[in-house]
């Protein structure tokens, strides 16, 4: 889980632009959008597309994604548990 | 009587050079576009995050504004925001960002990207960075137009709708670059050029 979400830090960054933040700058728990990152419904969808091309997973609905992207940790947890789902 | 609409600052943006009321403020070493907007946005000191995220023409319309901004003097709060403008044109609209997107959608479309594909997105940096809520508008043209600028902006201005404007060209294709904005509003006496045509036109060809 540490490897995915040190992974998915890196990823981030390069899918949303974030130049001027590291990965060490993001916590596995901070919030991803309104008063953490600062992300915006672009960027949202920009993570959908993230999930897609690196992990080949595909939201069931959109009501997940609040949850799904709260934080970089339920990120790892809803890639874990789907691709074991789908393995 | 009524003050004369003037030039009170001008920036322009091109190869690989950054002038501002004329003067050369600084040049890159940058060989490629991307490489050169990045070199102004750090050499300027900012932090706006948003910045890396914007697409080429909007990065250089922008980096032009905080410019002119700066080199006019412009403080926040001086007019309402409701009575400030922006008014931008070039030649290619969009179509840079367009191809870039249509690439893109070969493998995965991207929504970052595809946000960008109207010209006025530029505009709309602008006026969020700055607190601009007036009039604001984006044209297509073959080629800088110093009549069609001072007659649509001096109009805006003449009959009250605006106090102030951020005018001019900008524009972006491939690896070439031009952005030549102008600040006016009304200004009883001072040094600076009257908003005419043939001044436009002078400072678009000689800075």
């Amino acid at each position: 889980m540490d490897k995915l979400m040190a992974d998915l830090k890196v990823q981030i960054i390069a899918q949303l632009n974030l130049q001027e933040l590291t990965p060490a700058d993001i916590g596995n728990d901070d919030p991803l959008f309104m008063e953490g990152l600062g992300l915006d419904s672009i960027d949202a969808l920009e993570l959908i597309v993230l999930l897609q091309q690196h992990y080949g997973l595909k939201l069931s609905s959109p009501e997940e994604g609040p949850k799904v992207f709260r934080s970089v940790r339920t990120m790892a947890e809803y890639i874990t548990t789907h691709q074991v789902a789908t393995a | 009587m009524t003050p004369p609409t003037r030039i009170i600052a001008h920036c322009r943006i091109s190869q690989g050079v950054v002038y501002q009321n004329g003067e050369a403020l600084f040049r890159s070493e940058e060989t490629d576009l991307a490489g050169f907007l990045l070199s102004v946005y750090r050499h300027l000191g900012l932090s706006y995050p948003k910045f890396y995220k914007m697409d080429r023409l909007s990065k250089l319309g922008w980096l032009a504004a905080e410019v002119l901004l700066v080199a006019a003097g412009f403080q926040p709060g001086t007019y309402p925001a409701e009575t400030l403008g922006v008014v931008l044109t070039n030649a290619s609209a969009s179509l840079d960002t367009d191809l870039a997107y249509l690439e893109s959608s070969k493998a995965q479309p991207s929504p970052a990207l595809f946000v960008y594909t109207l010209p006025n997105i530029v505009v709309g940096e602008i006026c969020i960075r700055n607190g601009f809520k007036g009039e604001n508008a984006f044209f297509v043209f073959e080629r800088f137009d110093a009549g069609f600028l001072q007659g649509y902006v001096g109009e805006l201005i003449e009959n009250g709708l605006l106090r102030a404007c951020l005018c001019g060209w900008v524009e972006l294709l491939d690896e070439r670059a031009e952005a030549v904005l102008f600040f006016v509003e009304k200004k009883q006496t001072g040094p600076e050029s009257r908003f005419t045509v043939e001044n436009l036109t002078k400072i678009y060809q000689h800075g």
